[in-house]
């Protein structure tokens, strides 16, 4: 689950290395603009490294941290299958914080060092997963508007000009298919039950339904960090274009559910085919990201514990790896 | 002792029999039998495969991109190599 | 007791072994030492919990009443659950985990190879199936608690605390109550002696490669197989069934 929010901090953008000539950077964009795949020991600008590596990492980062609040549910999902499923979900998305920590290894930095980052606080994960799962309904709106928004995102990205990260895309929104679909099957399910369970599925798209459209960032038509992921083809539409089209595929199936959008303003414009909505609330997305939501420390602290209590358990395996070498070696 | 990465595998599957093994991802593990389980739980969760290697990313040797000229363009000229090069005259078959 | 009560019963147990299992592994989601074996926990308890859905869906079969896989794991109470103590102990540290799943899977193992040959034929089909999952976990596991066991003073030294006190909970798996009884002999069912004794040679030999020491045969817990269970279990299936309990009759 990838949210594009992340980008927006109002970072300078990254200043070309000295070293790095105006030939090189030329034939460097020459080779994107033909919409050649960038390899890892291809040369390529000290910034793009860089972009990348913050981008990739902070996506693995927001796949870990992601399986916290469904984990929340998974000892208590209410049916054995709901329980696999979940848990099948969860575990997808370790492998794609494994899969994408691996592309970003090809960059030249190590997981140790990634992982330091996101513990230290200095890498960032999407904001979305400082928010709680209240009900069991909030898996289903996690799946259906969550897992929905990350996949606007993530399509373009398998066409990503990096190939390690495009290549790892492309496995996971094949895996991933499956996530949207099984959230919104569990509100399907909800909606058409008592009269309790379609309030549980009302309250969680109430909660759900801003935070998802902060997921693709703060408007970025004057971002100039924005543009350079654009002409580097890391990235392919602004956060507006993905947020309408979020919000048009989105709209016509809360309907079908019969929840209500809690947006006074949304209307449909026939003109233009596109929903119009009302204003998003930009301040509680700057203080999420800034640490201040309802679980940005739980999340951390639970990340820090797991990653404390198992330093014994990996140390013992690269104790014994080395005395079975030493073994063999005798 | 401080905690050391576990070093990294590359993890190749192959996904039928009949067909090559095929670079999936890596994969860090502090043995190779840990390296294998690791890919197992990993790369086939979907029944992805029926074959695994896994081997440390250390060992393998690459090529150096800044020699892809040098490297691989001397076999583009080579073009008698390749069956389309050659006009066979009208009537012969078989070959 | 009748045979087709033994049948019933010896079922749905192999069902709270299976649930309990896997339930007790997600409860550590997201929380193991690295994340490749995260994978493979999720892996295991995937593999738990679909065994559980077969038996129980066995068992309501044979109860003949109309009951749901979901309703043995949701509907029933503490003491109608019949898995055995060990299973059920609240995880503790990671070489808890994997202590607990070798002496699990050493002894469900044999146990489901000798299922496969048992005149039910559709315990043995499950069997059959369950047992290629649990030759991995065993495998797997059995690494991890020699990599434990041989690897630095403190893990050697906190996973020999997770065999001595888990010690006391693996009496009960080879304990034979009427229903073992019943079903070994009228469905041609498991010899827990014999499995006892291989049990023992198996565990020996892990826990020599590991270089950790067998703790005595001693006193051992009882109870599970009767429905009689350790404090923490109540407050598991409390956590487990709370949704189902809340809402009755409603379809998730």
């Amino acid at each position: 689950m990838y949210t594009q929010g992340l980008d927006q901090q109002g970072r300078p953008a990254a200043k070309p290395d000295a070293l790095e000539t105006a030939e090189q950077l030329a034939a460097f964009q020459q080779r994107v603009d033909a919409e050649e795949k960038i390899e890892a020991k291809d040369w390529m600008p000290e910034a793009y490294r860089r972009t990348l590596i913050r981008q990739m990492s902070q996506h693995a980062h927001s796949e870990i941290i992601g399986m916290q609040p469904e984990g929340n549910w998974l000892t208590r999902a209410p049916s054995l299958k709901r329980k696999a499923i979940l848990l099948a979900k969860i575990q997808d998305e370790a492998g794609h914080g494994l899969y994408l920590y691996s592309a970003a290894e090809t960059l030249g930095v190590s997981r140790d060092q990634m992982v330091a980052d996101l513990l230290s606080g200095k890498a960032k994960y999407s904001s979305i997963f400082n928010y709680p799962t209240l009900t069991w309904a909030d898996i289903g709106a996690i799946g259906w508007l969550v897992d929905g928004a990350a996949i606007m995102n993530q399509i373009p990205l398998c066409r990503c000009s990096y190939g390690p990260y495009a290549r790892a895309m492309v496995r996971i929104c094949k895996e991933e298919s499956f996530h949207q679909r099984q959230g919104y099957d569990i509100l399907v399910e909800l909606c058409n039950g008592t009269k309790e369970q379609k309030a549980m599925a009302q309250d969680a798209l109430d909660r759900w339904w801003w935070p998802s459209l902060m997921m693709f960032g703060p408007s970025d038509i004057n971002s100039k960090h924005s543009a350079q992921s654009m002409a580097w083809k890391i990235k392919r539409f602004s956060n507006d274009e993905l947020r309408q089209k979020f919000i048009d595929v989105t709209v016509p199936q809360a309907e079908f559910l019969g929840l209500r959008v809690p947006d006074d303003d949304l209307e449909h414009d026939a003109e233009t085919g596109h929903y119009r909505h009302g204003e998003i609330d930009w301040q509680e997305f700057i203080d999420v990201l800034a640490g201040n939501g309802p679980c940005n420390q739980q999340r951390m602290a639970k990340r820090r514990k797991a990653h404390d209590d198992g330093a014994w358990v990996r140390d013992a395996a690269s104790a014994y790896a080395a005395k079975q070498a030493a073994r063999h070696a005798a | 002792m401080s905690s050391k990465e576990w070093p990294l595998y590359e993890v190749f599957i192959r996904s039928k029999s009949g067909l090559s093994h095929r670079h999936a991802g890596s994969i860090h593990a502090a043995d190779d039998q840990m390296a294998l389980d690791a890919a197992r739980d990993t790369y086939t969760r979907r029944n992805e495969g029926v074959s695994i290697w896994v081997v440390r990313s250390s060992e393998i040797v690459a090529s150096d991109p800044a020699e892809t000229a040098a490297f691989f363009e001397p076999a583009e000229d080579k073009i008698y190599r390749h069956p389309t090069f050659y006009d066979m005259p009208e009537g012969v078959e078989n070959l | 007791m009748t045979y087709d009560a033994a049948l019933l019963a010896y079922v749905s147990r192999l069902g709270d072994n299976a649930l309990i299992l896997g339930q007790r592994m997600v409860e550590v989601v997201a929380a193991y030492p690295e994340l490749e074996e995260e994978l493979a926990n999720a892996n295991f308890a995937l593999d738990y919990i679909g065994q559980a859905r077969m038996f129980y869906t066995y068992a309501g079969e044979l109860e003949g009443k109309g009951r749901s896989e979901d309703d043995f794991a949701f509907l029933r109470d503490e003491n109608e659950f019949c898995n055995c103590l060990l299973i059920e102990q609240p995880n503790g540290h990671f070489g808890d985990s994997v202590t607990k799943l070798v002496f699990f899977d050493a002894f469900y193992l044999s146990l489901l190879g000798a299922l496969k040959g048992c005149k039910d034929a559709r315990i043995a089909e499950i069997a059959a199936r369950a047992e290629k999952e649990i030759r991995y976990h065993l495998r797997h596991n059995t690494q991890w608690i020699v990599r434990l066991g041989d690897g630095t003073a403190e893990s050697h030294a906190r996973v020999q605390g997770s065999v001595d006190s888990l010690w006391k909970y693996t009496g009960e798996l080879f304990a034979p109550d009427v229903v073992d009884r019943t079903f070994a002999d009228e469905y041609g069912g498991p010899d827990l002696e014999a499995i006892h004794d291989q049990w023992k040679t198996d565990v020996k030999t892990i826990l020599d490669e590991a270089t950790l020491t067998m703790p005595e045969d001693g006193w051992m817990a009882m109870g599970g197989k009767a429905g009689r269970h350790t404090e923490h279990f109540g407050y598991m299936i409390a956590e487990m069934q709370y949704l189902q309990r809340r809402h009755p009759g409603a379809s998730w």
